[in-house]
């Protein structure tokens, strides 16, 4: 019976592998799209569930950092005009300083303090990205040329798909192999009980410094790849709500997975075009249909309080808790 | 002089929103993030019992009052509660879930333009001398004299109230609380209702003053600091706190920059947390023994 459990879950495995690479030769060009933002989207999902899922850490920075890695590839490009490979290997860099200047004060703490800091990192990079594009003149943005790496320059979607889809995967280990390390096993007990993981001489606040520096480094990468991505940098595109979609995903995949993450990321991209899609076809809510925005707010509320409330463990607890069953008949 | 006015305004406004961040924290260590939007929702209220009876002015802010008190009771009772047992992580993160929640829902019952709940009541709002040349409106006059009961209000209860020495002993120690007889739930329930009584009245006097949209939430993010830097759970604190805020903003728009004065407050809040993290008046044991 184990055996068949094994056999089982590597077909499906496999089964998933063969889609993910096989999407972009049979998807079209706009759902090809969506599939890349939710690679794009996972590099944040992943990085946010470490911080929350395995640290217990609340983040509402994640957009700023992404405007940040944005913003460092859009002011890099165009004040210094520099290659593609120095502005993502400094995004992470820019996003791992403002991860240690604003984890600092907050860490002292016990509680949830990197909430508050984090909010006031968010008030302040979209204010200094405010002040860059009126001073430059980019108010309407920054347009960013597509990069070149090592002479092959990324243009088409199947190459952003697959460009993006190699970072993910990159994220996914990196966070693994963080989370069953030495590392992981100190972030799960000050999860638990900060005073217990002190007590048995973990350096609490210094491994809660690091889970956010990595975090904040990863998301901000991820920014940089988004300013890539869109071509185009602007700081409307990082709002609060950026922030509280990232913590939407983590909830709604469940906490401490990684696999949960991705669902999570999954999910979340995709709600908001199956919820635009769903309202052009009821026509009686077309007065509403300048409100998009609001019922994506309300279902993304009310998701992630179902959540919370009814499914702690997520969508990676629902499977985790429908799969066995299915195998053992 | 002026400025001085603008100052006590702004401060009684942030002061009066603060203190509900003070009561929550202080009895269940539950950071609420939806205050802001919680007092978005009771300005609504008023807006609503305001087009249904438009003659009574004085009707329909009581109704508006005590229906945003039923607000943040039912948001424990129906939400939070429920949470009860699993770690302060989860709660946080809900009422991050119930800001965005409530963002949706009122765009979509209200729409996204800005309403003026005043004209609406027939209220005048005009503006009044004070000493000099310095001009207060009426509405913002009522703001400071509320404030300032409801923070007279508050400190005798708490002090000499049954329910305010329950808040105080939950807030101390839940368990050895809860061991002696004390509801805990109705408690919490009690602090939740109060809360957003005492933010949504500061939200309803800003919506006749100035007309009422989502920008309201910010109202609730600025008074964050104010609550921090003065000690999250000490309500002198929040005066203080807010009288700080204020200061800088009020200064900042006038002198320098008005863009900066959103920005500030939360550079102070950095500031404080890095020099004394638990704020001017708040609890030092309780929050760095480790």
């Amino acid at each position: 019976m184990f055996k068949s459990l094994s056999t089982q879950s590597a077909a499906l495995k496999a089964a998933l592998w063969l889609c993910v690479i096989g999407l972009p030769f049979f998807a079209t060009p706009a759902q090809i799209d969506i599939a890349s933002q939710v690679w794009l989207a996972a590099i944040g999902a992943i990085s946010l569930m470490l911080l929350t899922g395995y640290a217990g850490q609340i983040s509402l920075g994640h957009s700023a950092l992404l405007a940040a890695g944005a913003f460092s590839v859009g002011i890099l490009t165009k004040e210094f005009s520099a290659p593609p490979w120095v502005c993502l290997i400094l995004s992470p860099v820019i996003g791992a300083l403002l991860g240690l200047l604003f984890g600092l004060p907050s860490l002292r703490l016990r509680g949830l303090y990197l909430a508050v800091s984090t909010l006031a990192m968010h008030v302040l990079v979209v204010y200094l990205g405010g002040e860059y594009e009126t001073k430059r003149g980019y108010s309407t943005g920054i347009v960013v040329d597509p990069p070149s790496l090592l002479g092959f320059t990324v243009q088409t979607a199947v190459q952003w798909y697959f460009f993006l889809l190699f970072f993910a995967a990159l994220a996914y280990l990196l966070v693994r192999n963080l989370t069953v390390g030495r590392a992981g096993r100190a972030w799960a007990l000050l999860r638990t009980n900060e005073t217990v993981a002190s007590a048995l001489g973990i350096r609490v606040d210094r491994y809660k410094l690091l889970a956010f520096v990595i975090s904040s480094a990863m998301t901000s990468f991820a920014g940089g790849l988004f300013a890539y991505y869109r071509g185009f940098v602007s700081i409307e595109a990082f709002s609060i709500y950026l922030s509280i979609q990232y913590v939407a995903m983590i909830i709604v995949g469940g906490m401490g997975s990684l696999v949960g993450a991705l669902l999570g990321c999954a999910f979340v991209t995709i709600l908001p075009y199956v919820i635009e899609g769903s309202m052009a076809q009821l026509t009686f809510l077309s007065s509403q249909a300048g409100a998009i925005f609001a019922v994506n707010y309300a279902v993304f509320g009310i998701l992630m309080i179902a959540f919370l409330i009814f499914e702690p463990q997520g969508l990676s607890g629902l499977i985790k808790r429908f799969l066995p069953k299915r195998s053992s008949d | 002089m002026q400025l001085i006015v603008n100052i006590v305004v702004l401060t009684s406004l942030y002061a009066l929103v603060a203190c509900g961040y003070v009561l929550i924290y202080r009895v269940s260590r539950v950071l609420n993030m939806a205050h802001g939007e919680l007092m978005m929702l009771g300005a609504y209220a008023l807006f609503a019992t305001a087009s249904g009876i438009s003659g009574n002015p004085v009707i329909a802010l009581l109704i508006s009052a005590v229906l945003s008190m039923f607000i943040g009771l039912a948001t424990y009772q129906v939400l939070m509660r429920r949470l009860t047992g699993s770690s302060v992580l989860a709660a946080v993160l809900t009422t991050i879930a119930i800001g965005i929640l409530i963002r949706g829902m009122v765009v979509l019952i209200w729409s996204p333009q800005p309403q003026y709940p005043a004209r609406l009541l027939g209220l005048e709002n005009p503006s009044l001398a004070i000493f000099g040349d310095a001009r207060i409106s009426m509405l913002s006059a009522v703001l400071i004299g509320v404030t300032v009961l409801v923070y007279s209000g508050l400190f005798l209860f708490l002090r000499f109230g049954s329910w305010g020495i329950r808040l105080r002993a939950v807030g101390q120690n839940a368990l050895l609380a809860a061991q002696r007889g004390i509801n805990l739930h109705a408690v919490f329930a009690f602090a939740w209702g109060i809360s957003t009584f005492t933010a949504s009245t500061a939200g309803m006097l800003v919506a006749m003053d100035k007309g009422l949209d989502s920008t309201m939430v910010m109202i609730g993010l600025k008074a964050f600091p104010a609550a921090l830097v003065g000690g999250l759970d000490s309500l002198f604190g929040a005066i203080l706190g807010a009288l700080i805020i204020a200061v800088i903003e009020v200064l900042l728009i006038q002198y320098v920059d008005p863009l900066l004065s959103d920005v500030v407050p939360f550079l102070v809040l950095i500031v404080m947390l890095t020099i004394r993290p638990w704020g001017f008046f708040g609890t030092r044991e309780q929050l760095d023994r480790v």
